[in-house]
């Protein structure tokens, strides 16, 4: 509750979209407040209106938006009502900001601890080597290795939670009373958010700062959120504690949201005994050369990775960004050749045919790509995206539309829509089309890269479903490449943990989970957010 | 628009390309430049039926004679006729007016054709450029090399191969062009190509041929006719001033540029052998320029940067 | 960085190579023979073998392009039809006036339209703005050599302010040598002016829609810097590639500027040499400006190295 010696306090804010938006509020009759020393989390799906609240008390809205009504008092004093002098002053003294991605949020043409220190050259009279000791000091604090060193480097010399960590430097070096952070993990690596989170964590405990928390993810909410505030569309649906909110979550909605985080624990599932549809042998693939003068740079994307699945069955390649995940994908969708190995596909070796031989294997390995607003072409209706494979193995035209309509109703969708185009449909619309597009071809195996991890996690849950359906339905080979550990413990039958381009553990989801054998799985077990939290007094019927 | 991604409702709506296009017809910077360039053709080819003399017809008594000058001519049935020299004559006694318009003509008819050939051709190449790997270095190549002589230059050097005439200076003015628009379509191919949609077209099958035509030429549509039109622009200024210079089409057949060219000499007294053509010359361009602006930013093709 | 520049400076020369080709195959490409070109329509047939003797024509293809290329290395371009005098000696006569001419006008450009730009692009959408755009079209659309005229107009002939054409040498007095730069100079900056402040404001513009932006604005910093320290900053590339490859730009214009104004530059030469079918000057001519255009580009890329870290490192 919001007492006189609140951080924070946001009372009845409405935030005004443009007319021709899709409602009229970007947020409306928001109120929530933060207390020293407290981390408040707020939790919500895409569109509802998390991160305009967070603008909002920085004041920096985009132009089109306008705060309409209520006030947002950062330690008494309305934001809202003061000037541009005085925002400017307030912003990295007394509150400060960090956004989600690390990259493109440092200017890439400053050293990074130029761009620290000008946060103290914009509000302090020190010289400048005042300022470099104070620099120094943070750098040490956000436990950054040789600040010496470091800070004199470029942001793209350094790994995304390495500048995470210079962009909380930036945001904590002058001590504001609250720091507000957008997402600042969504785009880090499991084993990175983690520790990121502890070092927030951390930093927030020893000087007292008040923390909004914006995230979409439960795992982090779960991991380190006193209270919780839960928006849907501009309004906020629940507040509560964090016991209140994730283990007896009163309003439907955060029920729903609640239900549809898949748990970390896999359920027990039977072995699969279909025939092997798709197996890999020694696959490889390694780009780059050694160059002229032996200063090239060799990448091992793939090494040896050694794969099988069965029809019927759904196996997960889990790892983190760099792991080489995506590049077994597309060798085996024969997008890239492999440098050396095997894929069989039946009895088939894919991995070496020149396009012509490969094309009649082409229908029995489809995929399913990660973005749904690229995956499919926008100039053509979603009708000719689905029907553009079966007639290309000499399906008549009529034929092949009337598969697509059957498969609209398979994935859940209208028939009568096959005439509209891919911009009028939503990401997780746009999901099942791909799917019909994949089954269209009538395949075998059936690629599922990265396909739900943009997509909210209510959608998610259903199209996880969907693929679940569409497997048991059509005994497809499943492949699923993912970085989400819930998501692998859900639907997986057997895992492969990847690291660096090999194989580091692979075997039935379950054992793995319960005893991982390797430092590395360990590891990422370790690090996923929430794994210890319990969700939902319903035991999740996914 | 919305701050983050739509919920999840069907959005009802025509499609997006239609969108764009009236977007376009929108545009006031379309639709002035049109208006310009359709009036300044029109007056081009009605040339004739506009009160003109023959724009090579030669009387030395009436040369040098300035705006609204008077004189009397004789017509086909001997009748006797005033004339008013609208824009004055030139040094050999040619109605500049009637000059100015005729010379719209070839001026217009050459920005249109260098400006749709080089976009053919750019297209051609640009396409074999972004998809066959092998060929793609060697390509590029060339076209850095030409790019690397300056354009008046080039077109210098290359009508300097032959006779003056229409033809080698359309020839002379598209090679220049070429280069940008293969850089254009080879850039559009090598972005499309990484695009899912595409890959997803190949998992199915899809042969690269049909690729191409399906997937890959939609996206250059629009980028082209923006760099068309630029082009085109381009054209008429190179080609006034490969006439001015003395280069480009010989003075009998009228074009703006060499209409000012012939103005040179007694510039001083009789300035409006220069001022009539210029004006015309760079109202065309600007208007050409705005019609180029206007469909760029409303099309918004990511690549069609004007320069 | 080191790789990067060494990549830089050899990539220069495949390019010079093929301008080399080019130049070289511009006369043996004629439909027709070109010694009877050179010769003229009176010549007989001697005359015209003697011509192809003296051009070296008579010889195979490739040995007379080593022969060529290797003169030209050397700086000997030949004997230039038309004027009688060695080509190299001629360039070497009017390389001053034309790059007296250059320097001004780049020096009148960069100055002009950079702040232009960034201004414009600060106060966007406002009459400014407008203004700046509205006179970046005007500048592209407007011939050089009728802006030339026009400013004679005016400042020669009505007001009578400065002399209307002709040149003077740097040795021959300061005074009079800028005094007969500054017509020419804005008349040819005009078109430079014109594109670097729409791409100064275009890269400006897109650059305050990065995300640093929002974070510098987040730390409390003033307007002023964000423009200048963080979009300036990062503009700096695009812009400083514009103004290389309008180098091009300016090279054409310095054409038709010199015949405008009579200066006896290169410019006018390159003019004169292409009346007179005079190849072997107007070689050398498209050899030296291609050169020189694609150092600039070069020094452009190079200066990455300053603008940018990530190529520096």
């Amino acid at each position: 509750m919001a007492g006189t010696a609140s951080i924070l306090a946001i009372n009845d804010l409405t935030v005004a979209l443009p007319r021709g938006a899709d409602r009229a509020n970007a947020v409306e009759a928001v109120s929530l407040s933060v207390d020293p020393g407290e981390i408040v989390c707020v939790v919500g799906e895409s569109g509802s209106g998390k991160s305009v609240t967070a603008q909002a008390i920085m004041g920096l809205l985009p132009a089109e938006l306008t705060a309409r009504s209520g006030s947002i008092r950062l330690e008494g004093e309305d934001v809202l009502k003061a000037g541009g002098a005085r925002l400017r002053h307030l912003r990295g003294t007394r509150m400060a900001m960090i956004f989600q991605e690390p990259m493109t949020a440092l200017n890439p043409v400053m050293t990074v601890g130029d761009q620290i220190g000008e946060v103290l050259e914009i509000h302090t009279t020190f010289a400048a080597a005042e300022r470099r000791l104070r620099v120094l000091d943070i750098m040490r604090a956000v436990r950054l290795p040789e600040p010496e060193r470091l800070i004199d480097v470029y942001p793209h010399q350094l790994s995304g939670g390495q500048r995470q960590r210079i962009m909380i430097a930036a945001a904590l070096v002058l001590d504001p009373a609250l720091l507000i952070a957008d997402e600042p993990t969504t785009a880090l690596d499991v084993t990175t958010q983690a520790e990121i989170l502890k070092l927030v964590r951390d930093l927030q405990q020893r000087r007292g700062t008040g923390v909004l928390f914006i995230t979409h993810d439960f795992g982090v909410v779960a991991e380190i959120a006193h209270r919780v505030a839960v928006m849907q569309r501009g309004r906020i649906v629940e507040i509560g504690s964090r016991e209140e909110i994730l283990r007896r979550p009163r309003a439907d909605y955060t029920r729903m949201l609640i239900a549809a985080v898949p748990p970390l624990e896999p359920p027990a599932r039977p072995p699969k005994t279909g025939p092997v549809a798709l197996s890999t042998h020694g696959l490889s693939k390694t780009y780059g050369s050694l160059g002229l003068l032996g200063s090239g740079r060799v990448v091992r994307a793939a090494q040896s990775v050694d794969i099988a699945v069965r029809r019927g069955e759904t196996v997960g390649i889990v790892g983190e960004s760099g792991s080489g995940k995506s590049t077994v994908a597309r060798c085996v969708a024969r997008l890239i050749a492999p440098t050396a190995g095997e894929i069989r596909i039946g009895e088939v070796d894919v991995a070496q045919l020149p396009e012509r031989r490969l094309r009649p294997h082409r229908r029995n390995v489809q995929i399913v790509f990660q973005d749904p607003y690229r995956s499919l072409n926008p100039r053509r209706t979603v009708g000719m995206s689905i029907i553009e494979g079966p007639i290309n193995f000499g399906l008549p035209r009529p034929q092949a539309l009337d598969r697509a309509r059957r498969l609209m109703t398979l994935v859940g969708l209208a028939q009568d829509v096959l005439d509209r185009y891919p911009h009028q449909f939503s990401g997780g619309q746009r999901q099942r089309i791909a799917i019909a597009r994949a089954l269209a071809m009538e395949p075998q195996v059936l690629i599922a890269d990265e396909a739900v991890s943009a997509l909210d996690v209510s959608v998610q849950a259903q199209v996880l479903q969907l693929l679940d359906d569409v497997r048991r339905r059509f005994e497809l080979a499943v492949l699923f490449i993912t970085h989400d550990l819930r998501v692998a413990a859900q639907i997986c039958d057997r895992i492969a943990v990847m690291q660096r381009g090999v194989i580091v553990e692979q075997g039935v989801t379950a054992e793995v989970f319960a005893a991982p054998q390797h430092p590395y799985t360990r590891a990422l077990f370790d690090a996923a957010p929430g794994k210890d939290a319990e969700f939902g007094a319903v035991a999740g019927a996914a | 628009m919305s701050i983050e991604a739509l919920p999840a409702e069907l959005v009802d709506g025509p499609p997006q390309r239609r969108r764009s296009w009236r977007l376009a017809a929108r545009n006031p910077s379309v639709i002035i430049g049109a208006l310009i360039v359709a009036i300044l053709a029109l007056l081009g080819a009605l040339a004739p039926l506009l009160d003109t003399l023959p724009p090579s017809e030669i009387n030395p008594v009436f040369r040098n004679k300035k705006p609204g000058a008077e004189r009397v001519i004789r017509d086909s049935s001997g009748a006797e006729q005033k004339y008013v020299h609208r824009f004055g004559t030139d040094s050999l006694g040619r109605d500049v007016y009637s000059r100015v318009l005729y010379g719209a003509r070839v001026s217009l008819i050459i920005g249109v054709t260098v400006a749709v050939i080089s976009v053919a051709v750019g297209l051609a190449i640009g396409l074999i450029a972004g998809y066959i790997r092998w060929l793609d270095g060697s390509i590029m190549r060339i076209m850095d090399g030409l790019m690397a002589i300056p354009a008046i230059l080039l077109a210098m050097g290359v009508v300097s191969l032959s006779r003056a005439g229409l033809i080698a200076v359309v020839i002379a003015i598209v090679i220049p062009e070429i280069p940008r628009v293969v850089r254009l379509v080879r850039s559009i191919v090598l972005s499309i190509r990484e695009e899912p949609y595409v890959e997803a077209a190949i998992t199915v099958g899809t042969p690269t041929p049909l690729l191409l035509v399906r997937h890959v030429l939609p996206n250059t549509v629009a980028p082209l006719i923006v760099q068309g039109t630029f082009i085109c622009a381009s054209a008429i200024l190179i080609e006034a001033i490969l006439s001015f210079l003395g280069v480009g089409i010989p003075p009998e057949t009228p074009t703006w540029g060499n209409i000012m060219a012939e103005g040179r000499s007694l510039f001083r007294i009789y300035p409006h052998n220069i001022f009539y053509p210029g004006l015309c010359l760079a109202l065309a361009v600007l208007a050409i320029n705005m019609l180029g602006d206007g469909l760029r930013d409303a099309l918004d093709p990511r690549f069609a940067k004007r320069v | 960085m080191f790789t990067y520049v060494l990549r830089r400076l050899l990539a220069t020369i495949p390019v010079m190579l093929i301008v080399a080709v080019f130049v070289f195959l511009m006369l043996r490409l004629t439909p027709s023979d070109p010694a009877a070109i050179i010769a003229g329509d009176n010549a007989n047939t001697e005359q015209v073998a003697e011509i192809r003797r003296r051009l070296g024509l008579d010889q195979p293809i490739l040995s007379q392009f080593v022969i060529w290329m290797g003169k030209t290395l050397q700086g000997d371009f030949g004997e230039s039809f038309f004027f009688k005098k060695q080509v190299a000696e001629l360039i070497f006569d009017r390389l001053e006036p034309t790059l007296s001419l250059a320097f001004f006008t780049l020096l009148l450009a960069i100055l002009i339209a950079i702040p232009l730009g960034v201004v414009a692009a600060y106060r966007h959408g406002g009459w400014l703005d407008r203004i700046v755009m509205g006179f970046s079209v005007l500048g592209f659309s407007v011939p050089v050599f009728v802006i030339g005229y026009v400013l004679i107009y005016i400042f020669a002939i009505e007001l009578n302010w400065l002399p209307v054409q002709g040149y003077q040498r740097l040795g021959q007095g300061i005074g009079g040598w800028l005094q007969r730069l500054i017509l020419p100079s804005i008349t040819l900056s005009v078109i430079y002016v014109a594109l670097i402040a729409r791409i100064t404001r275009t890269s400006v513009l897109e650059v305050m829609n990065e995300e640093y932006i929002r974070t510098a604005r987040a730390k409390g910093q003033t307007e002023a810097k964000v423009l200048i320290r963080h979009a300036l900053a990062n503009a700096a590339v695009p812009i400083v590639t514009v103004i290389g490859l309008g180098v091009a730009l300016l090279i054409g214009g310095v054409v038709v500027t010199e015949s405008v104004y009579t200066i006896p530059g290169l410019g006018r030469l390159t003019v004169d040499a292409v009346l007179a079918r005079d190849y072997p000057t107007i070689q050398a001519v498209i050899l030296l400006f291609s050169l020189a255009y694609v150092l600039i580009n070069l020094a452009v890329d190079l200066a990455y190295t300053f603008l940018d870290p990530r190529i520096r490192y």
